[in-house]
């Protein structure tokens, strides 16, 4: 924006701008930077937000004072009494899901969105397989829950409704119950968010090869490099900024997610995640300062992310 | 074709393999919804989808031993009707159809020249013929189901039959006013739509004044403010539940569409902003010039200019916008909640609370996906070009 000059013919009253600005800043601070405000100083306070959080502290318990709230956002899923036991809890508890959902369904999606997008460039029917893969993100997370609890369904012992366990049972094996064996649903779960997000990854990513400039391409081909190498040495490293923003895009979107883990398993059998676990405390708990203390956990997970989304606002308007 | 092309062609089978297993591997989960929402629930509750266009089981085997004299539909000896009750239900299992046919018949053995059939078979063809005698065989696919969610039917039959015998429950009528029963889908449509029309004009709108002034007029900390703006778009949406939630309750907005639409128009502004001005910020700054040269005024710049060339942009947002609050779930659950349900919430209910059955859960569902696929399907071009402007929205 420093380098666009404006007309200074344009230049009529120095309050006529804010008149356009006005209704947008008006609800954006009600709704956005208001209530963030607010959502704080809720988190340092009680169950109903009228007095500080240290009085909810318990007699012979450890006690964080005015952070009591975040102490039990914080450790309250985990248990201390040894290492081991620490390291396993922490895998069942909401950060640790949370953490598996970034690291797997980021790979997932990025992974399998990329790889699609070089396939499908190189096939004629490439719209048609664009538009399928793209299809599940005009679909509600609900919508997809459903669609994937029924692929999922555990069914009796005679008859298996579920596509997963007939095909299973069709190769003799046992039936599994997918959704609340601990350990593999989160991976399930998982799953269904990686069919959700993939074309999102894959249009990006396709958008940013067919802007890689062809002629790089073939100079690459005629030294002799394979399509291999050539894709890892020469394309992977122009699209990088785009996978980049591709993977920051995903984890900001993971650490968000709510809905798939409300609809399918409601957060039980170990598959809770930071946004259900703040549901759960804020609307079935009524307790708002540690709903709250959770949310902020939450906006502290994505602030790098801030941080970097403006950087590269400010990188993009440099060479505007 | 020349050896060259032969080999490219060849070369080219492990693409065209994993791309084509992908968007199978992508397809069928919604294909299996589709598929079983149109089926009998006795069907769906036992065999798979799949096997909606394959042959019941124990057709070959009634066609091998039966049809020559019973007739294919069972109905050709009018002393024998397999369509009827009564006579099946003396053959309904294996053992009982096995002990009738192994009894000849006026001194010659009932199948015949055929031999009888091993156990197995004639277990598949007592199975078969509950089927010809139930009905179950008649129709494959019906349109009950989606009867039955859209009315917000929760009976152990169906809507059509209990109408037909009056014992529907009691917020049932049985005539079109059903459409509107607040436990339905049809209801839950209609809200939908109340939410996300509006809700999806107003941030375009305010985007529009907002992104014209960021790109076009000049003010102090227009760059800051524009920075803050970009960090917006990534705050959560569970940061500003409580204290909004707690205002709504005071203001009396809580179940309210007001309070929706606002609180969505909230949350939509930084992205839509962020690409509006992007957008037209790309707009030729001639065009602008001769326009306050002929002494065009902002506001007749904005409507006969802005506005019409924006449309690019607004169609993109809009389908964005109209996608993400028909699909939200939380922002429903949490300010609208069961006082006027939208579709999103009237699913995840079903499943949550009312544990019901794949044959509503697969209806509702589908319901709730029409619309979203069609304006996705025939918009596609906008809502891509959308996403790749930058969006960082969720």
């Amino acid at each position: 924006m420093t380098t666009q000059n404006i007309p200074k013919i344009m230049k009529q009253g120095s309050w006529v701008p804010w008149l356009y600005l006005l209704p947008a800043l008006i609800v954006m601070s009600f709704f956005i930077v208001y209530p963030m405000i607010n959502t704080i100083s809720l988190s340092f306070g009680n169950k109903d937000g009228t007095a500080p959080a240290s009085t909810t502290c318990v007699e012979g318990k450890p006690c964080w004072g005015i952070f009591e709230d975040y102490r039990y956002a914080l450790t309250a899923e985990l248990n201390f009494s040894s290492a081991g036991a620490l390291w396993d809890s922490f895998w069942k508890s909401s950060f640790g899901n949370n953490l598996k959902w970034i690291i797997l369904m980021t790979a997932g999606t990025v992974g399998i969105g990329l790889a699609y997008a070089v396939l499908a460039d190189r096939v004629k029917y490439e719209a048609l397989a664009k538009a399928i893969l793209f299809m599940p993100m005009a679909i509600s997370f609900v919508g997809a829950g459903i669609i994937w609890k029924f692929v999922y369904d555990y069914g009796t012992k005679q008859v298996q409704i579920g596509l997963l366990n007939s095909i299973i049972t069709s190769f003799g094996g046992k039936p599994v119950s997918w959704l609340s064996t601990p350990g593999l649903n989160t991976l399930m779960l998982i799953l269904v968010g990686v069919w959700i997000w993939t074309g999102f990854c894959m249009t990006i990513l396709s958008a940013a090869l067919k802007s890689v400039p062809e002629d790089i391409l073939e100079a690459a081909r005629v030294d002799g490099a394979t399509e291999w190498s050539t894709f890892w040495k020469v394309t992977v490293p122009i699209i990088m900024p785009t996978i980049l923003v591709v993977i920051t895009t995903m984890v900001i979107n993971v650490l968000k997610l709510f809905d798939i883990v409300y609809v399918m398993t409601g957060g039980n059998f170990s598959t809770n995640v930071i946004a259900n676990r703040m549901y759960t405390e804020m609307y079935k708990n009524f307790n708002v300062g540690r709903g709250t203390a959770i949310a902020v956990v939450l906006v502290l997970a994505i602030i790098p992310f801030i941080y970097f989304n403006i950087r590269r606002f400010l990188e993009q308007e440099a060479i505007r | 074709m020349n050896r060259d092309q032969i080999n490219k062609f060849f070369s080219r089978i492990p693409t065209h393999v994993i791309v084509i297993v992908t968007m199978i591997i992508w397809i069928v989960p919604t294909l299996g919804l589709l598929i079983t929402s149109l089926r009998p629930v006795q069907a769906i509750n036992t065999t798979g989808w799949w096997t909606a266009f394959s042959t019941p089981p124990g057709a070959a085997a009634y066609q091998q031993y039966c049809s020559t004299c019973h007739g294919t539909d069972g109905k050709k000896l009018p002393n024998a009707d397999l369509t009827n009750p009564a006579v099946v239900s003396q053959v309904g299992r294996s053992t009982q159809l096995l002990a009738v046919l192994q009894k000849p018949i006026d001194d010659q053995p009932h199948t015949g020249n055929t031999s009888l059939p091993t156990p197995q078979e004639a277990a598949t063809i007592a199975v078969y013929l509950r089927g010809l005698a139930g009905g179950a065989t008649a129709a494959r696919f019906t349109l009950s189901n989606y009867v039955d969610a859209l009315v917000g039917y929760r009976g152990r039959s169906s809507y059509a039959s209990d109408c037909s015998s009056h014992t529907q429950a009691l917020d049932l009528q049985c005539n079109i006013s059903d459409v509107l029963n607040p436990r339905g889908m049809g209801r839950a449509f209609i809200n939908s739509l109340l939410v996300t029309i509006p809700a999806t004009i107003l941030p375009i709108l305010f985007a529009a004044f907002a992104g014209y002034a960021f790109a076009w007029l000049d003010f102090k900390g227009r760059f800051l403010l524009f920075a803050v703006l970009v960090g917006l778009q990534v705050v959560p949406l569970q940061m500003t539940l409580v204290p909004i939630s707690r205002i709504y309750a005071q203001l009396g907005l809580n179940g309210t569409f007001l309070g929706v639409w606002l609180f969505h128009t909230g949350f939509g502004l930084p992205y839509a902003i962020y690409l509006m001005r992007n957008f037209l910020g790309s707009l030729p700054s001639d065009l602008f010039e001769a326009a306050y040269i002929d002494g065009a005024s902002h506001w007749t710049v904005f409507r006969s200019l802005v506005i019409p060339l924006a449309m690019p942009a607004i169609a993109s947002l809009g389908i964005f916008q109209f996608l993400w609050v028909w699909n939200d779930l939380l922002v429903a659950l949490v300010f609208l909640g069961g006082t006027t349900p939208v579709m999103t919430y009237q699913i995840s209910n079903m499943v949550t609370s009312l544990g019901a059955g794949w044959q509503l859960l697969t209806a509702a569902a589908f319901l709730s996906m029409v619309l979203p696929m069609v304006v996705f399907f025939s918009l596609q071009r906008y809502f891509v070009r959308g996403m790749l402007a930058g969006a960082v929205k969720g």
